[in-house]
């Protein structure tokens, strides 16, 4: 096939992915998204199967049969956990503007920039050899079609020089293109919608193109896939259709399931087309089965294709992994092979671009920019430009670091060994990624130690050796050890044999990683901006805003400033307007919030990265000097938190406090609906007694009508008596509820208190007399008056005297005394006293005191409480002092009349 | 999608994948006899993963 064949058909092709990616970013900048659609996720999600997968699993399954489908097998698991795990991760990069893996651990971790840096060094480390796959696929495949009908082995293959080098061109011209639809412009979402429409296009081009492929060597050169088998039985190929673990072949297996699940989260180009160019989240659902449903159809053909060549060729000189072409070209199918030839370059190609693209964010915005921007050594106003400029040079020198790689060292590796060396790489993220996605304890140290660990053991036992094998390292280091130290043999690593070279890396440099990760993490302390980012990613369902509590103010101007140098001054405009508009601002504020510096900071991530957003809006806020600012904040943020906590402890005291109140309340009503029942019952059965008697009495007095006069008059004085018992409790019960709901009517006027001792004293004399004792009255003359109703006053003093009738012995007195403006009244009486205990019951309602022989007294109970509420109202106090044996003493107070005070 | 329904029931069917997927089931496959013609173990991973495919569809299908 004549060479110029081969380069107008890829020149037409390259012309078409041009020609989609430029429609797709049409169609993006007029509203009208191509790729807004969940099948295009899903068939951009297949920017997973590159070359690799185009030519390298058939000649992975013509050594290994199946050996080659956990790499596929593991991504199906991924998805199916996609809801938990992917959505999470787009859901996190959305709401912090997330835009590459870099800076989603370094947001993670604290806005850490040396995990940002690390992680773009080890992305860059470990990708390039993937590319340089891509790139020896491309011109590999395109030597041995232009030597059609001849086909030869890859290892006849001489590299061509440098200017005839086809790879180089494809290389060069897949930088342009990327720089053309990767770079375009700085977008905060760092979009890329022409590109994802050319990705997806691409995926159905590989497909259709291996179907094709398939269909021809199963059923054009075979008879279906029994025939195969069958033929393949005879040639003695039965070991492909069998695993065995006689060969390790199940430790194996299961690494590379556990790999490629790690992969399709990890690998820079799928976080990019997974998360960054996720246009909706709902999308994932149907990728979830989509995509793996795309890996099934890609692979079905696989085995029959390596069979077939198996058994076309024999153990002749064609290389396996080229059988998807060189079947085609065996048989003169010439317009086969070179559609062949077309899927393969579109595998690379998406690999490439989306690879690309994503290395440069991770370049520009996590190792560059942190870096200048500390240094001070770049002027603001240079920044948009500069950050375009590191992502157009990163992709070159990516691009041009791959073909030196694939012209140096790619000739000695299979394709499968050099892409499972850099999903081995990228696998070193997955400790500190999904530690940081479900584990708020994982610090930036333990990502630091433990991302640095495994990189290094996976330097030591991967790379290093396939440098040894391309002839960099003398052979000696990978059979003997370094110096001849053979415990150290990186393949043999502390003589652990009996693995793959792939899963004997995976477990150490597992093993010092998520050791790494977890021992730091627990043993050292979080630094003080961690704890908030944390609880950001690991909650993100549970917090839908920012939780961080940046302090800084800003003028509105600088911040447009800031803003429009990155955003275009119409971007700008668009995003203050959108804040404005959904806080209802009418005129913007001539000094920004905290909320609103926040937000410009996010929308700053998404061009230039979290840890260099910081940096930048730290510049324009004011009174934060860079240094202190950040100090200042994370002091900031501490006491805030602390302050809040202290706020909760002292409400859930308060409520505590008002609980306890609130209880006591409870109680006390309870007591006083207790107290009423009591008191009405009490009440009740007063009444009842007299009742019950003149009752009795009455109807004698009816049922017989020839009663004696005598007896009569007898039955008679007793139902007068019995009444005269009725009435004084009666008025009780009423001058108590009427003193205790307020309605009492009281007729206030200036008394004289010696008047009322005497009169009442007048009146209890008969008392005392009965019971054959004494009154002595000591009233001073003169006495200032009080203000008081006289009625009322009459009836304490009356209560007071009754009550020291029925107790006293042989004398009783009565004292009126003048004491600090205050009349104080003292009836003493020299009867058995009162207890202790009983000085405050018989203030109480129907209580009574037992007297010292344990007697109770006559009486209703309720006249020591009427008299004590009273003098209450009086503005006065009422108390006994008793000493029990020898008397009591009740005594009251009033406040004298104002004008006589003074 | 139903999240309260959902979550569970993929994280589960991600569990039989990979128990599927993975020996020591994965062994009881790995014989060297033909099924119609096709090498048992490819039958069965195929199968495997089919089904797997199938049952993340039918979840996604009812939750949505």
């Amino acid at each position: 096939m004549q060479p110029w064949v081969v380069v107008v058909a890829s020149a037409g092709y390259l012309g078409l992915l041009f020609a989609v990616a430029y429609y797709g970013d049409r169609r993006a900048d007029t509203g009208r998204s191509i790729i807004d659609n969940s099948t295009v996720y899903a068939l951009s999600l297949a920017v997973y199967a590159t070359s690799w997968t185009y030519y390298g699993s058939v000649g992975r399954a013509a050594t290994t049969g199946v050996g080659f489908l956990p790499i596929y097998l593991g991504p199906t698991l991924m998805l199916a956990l996609g809801w938990l795990v992917l959505r999470k991760i787009i859901r996190i990069s959305r709401r912090n503007r997330i835009t590459s893996l870099a800076d989603f651990l370094s947001a993670r971790y604290g806005k850490s920039t040396a995990l940002g840096g690390l992680v773009t060094v080890i992305a860059v480390i470990g990708i390039v050899p993937y590319i340089a796959l891509q790139l020896k696929a491309v011109s590999n495949t395109f030597e041995i079609l232009v030597r059609y009908p001849v086909i030869v082995s890859t290892t006849e293959l001489s590299q061509p020089p440098l200017v005839q080098d086809h790879a180089l061109y494809v290389a060069l011209l897949l930088a342009a293109f990327t720089i053309v639809f990767g770079t375009r412009h700085l977008d905060a979402t760092e979009r890329h919608e022409g590109m994802v429409a050319a990705i997806a296009f691409e995926s159905v081009v590989k497909l259709v193109a291996f179907l094709m492929v398939g269909l021809f060597v199963t059923f054009g050169l075979f008879g279906g896939l029994g025939d195969l088998v069958t033929r393949a039985a005879a040639a003695d190929l039965r070991h492909l259709f069998t695993l065995g673990d006689d060969t390790g072949g199940y430790s194996s297996w299961l690494w590379l399931t556990v790999l490629s699940m790690l992969a399709i989260l990890l690998l820079p180009r799928q976080w990019q087309i997974g998360v960054v160019e996720n246009v909706d989240e709902r999308h994932l659902t149907r990728a979830m089965w989509l995509f793996p449903l795309y890996l099934l159809a890609i692979n079905a053909f696989v085995l029959p294709v390596a069979l077939g060549g198996l058994i076309r060729f024999g153990s002749g000189p064609v290389d396996a992994d080229t059988y998807v072409l060189a079947l085609p070209m065996a048989e003169g199918q010439r317009a086969l092979a070179l559609l062949v030839f077309i899927g393969g370059l579109s595998a690379a190609t998406g690999m490439i671009i989306v690879e690309t693209i994503a290395l440069s964010t991770m370049v520009s915005n996590s190792l560059v920019l942190p870096f200048l921007l500390r240094r001070h050594a770049v002027r603001e106003r240079d920044l948009p430009r500069l950050v375009l400029g590191i992502r157009r040079t990163t992709i070159v020198v990516v691009l041009l670091l791959g073909y030196a790689y694939f012209r140096v060292a790619g000739e000695t590796s299979a394709l499968v060994s050099i892409g499972l060396v850099s999903f081995a790489a990228v696998a070193q993220f997955a400790p500190a990624l999904l530690g940081g996605l479900f584990w708020k304890g994982g610090t930036r140290d333990g990502a630091l130690v433990g991302l640095a660990a495994g990189f290094a053991v996976w330097l030591y036992t991967l790379l290093l050796p396939s440098f040894a094998e391309s002839g960099w390292l003398p052979a000696s280091f990978l059979f003997e050890g370094p110096f001849g130290l053979g415990f150290l043999r990186p393949r043999e690593l502390f003589g652990l044999t009996g693995m793959d070279p792939i899963s004997h890396a995976m477990f150490w440099s597992m093993l010092v990683n998520i050791g790494g990760y977890v021992g730091v993490s627990l043993a050292r302390r979080p630094h003080p901006a961690e704890p908030g980012q944390a609880a950001l990613f690991v909650d993100v369902k549970t917090r839908p805003t920012s939780a961080r509590l940046w302090r800084g103010r800003a003028s509105m101007d600088d911040l447009r400033r800031l803003l429009e140098r990155f955003l275009g001054p119409a971007g700008a405009a668009n995003a203050l307007d959108a804040y404005a508009s959904r806080l209802g601002w009418t005129q913007p504020p001539v000094e920004a919030d905290p909320e609103l510096v926040d937000h410009v900071e996010t929308l700053l991530a998404g061009a230039v990265g979290t840890a260099s957003a910081r940096v930048l809006v730290g510049s324009v806020v004011t009174e934060e000097r860079p240094g202190i600012d950040e100090v200042m904040e994370i002091l900031d943020e501490a006491s805030q938190v602390r302050a809040y906590s202290r706020e909760l402890e002292a409400k859930s005291r308060e409520l505590e406090a008002v609980t306890a109140d609130l209880r006591a309340a409870n109680e006390r009503l309870r007591e006083l609906d207790q107290l009423k029942d009591d008191f009405v019952s009490t009440v009740s059965h007063e009444l009842r007694t007299p009742l019950t008697s003149i009752r009795a009495f009455s109807e004698i007095l009816l049922d017989n009508p020839d009663l004696s006069v005598d007896d009569r008059q007898q039955f008679l004085r007793q139902v007068v008596e019995e009444t005269e018992r009725l009435t004084p409790l009666i008025n009780q019960v009423l001058d108590l509820s009427k003193l205790e709901s307020g309605r009492m009517e009281w007729e206030i006027a200036a008394v004289d208190v010696g008047d009322v001792v005497r009169g009442s004293a007048e009146s209890a004399r008969q008392l005392f007399a009965q019971r054959g004792a004494t009154l002595d009255v000591h009233v001073p003359h003169a006495l200032p008056p009080v203000l008081a109703d006289r009625d009322r006053l009459v009836q304490v003093v009356l209560n007071l005297l009754s009550n020291a009738a029925k107790f006293t012995r042989t004398t009783a007195a009565v004292d009126v005394s003048v004491h600090d403006g205050q009349i104080r009244v003292d009836v003493r009486d020299d009867g058995p006293g009162i207890n202790t205990a009983d000085q405050q019951i018989i203030f109480e309602k129907f209580r009574q005191g037992e007297d010292a022989g344990g007697d109770r007294p006559q009486g209703t109970g309720l006249g020591l409480p009427i008299s004590r509420q009273i003098v209450e109202h009086l503005g006065g106090s009422l108390w006994v002092e008793s000493d029990p044996g020898r008397g009591s003493t009740f005594s009251f107070t009033l406040p004298m009349a104002k004008e006589e005070r003074s | 999608m139903d999240e309260e329904r959902a979550t569970p029931r993929l994280v589960a069917v991600a569990a039989l994948g990979l128990l599927l997927f993975t020996p020591p089931l994965l062994s009881l496959f790995d014989r060297d006899i033909e099924v119609a013609g096709i090498p048992l173990l490819w039958a069965y991973l195929f199968l495997a993963w089919a089904l797997i495919i199938g049952l993340v569809a039918a979840v996604v299908r009812r939750s949505s």
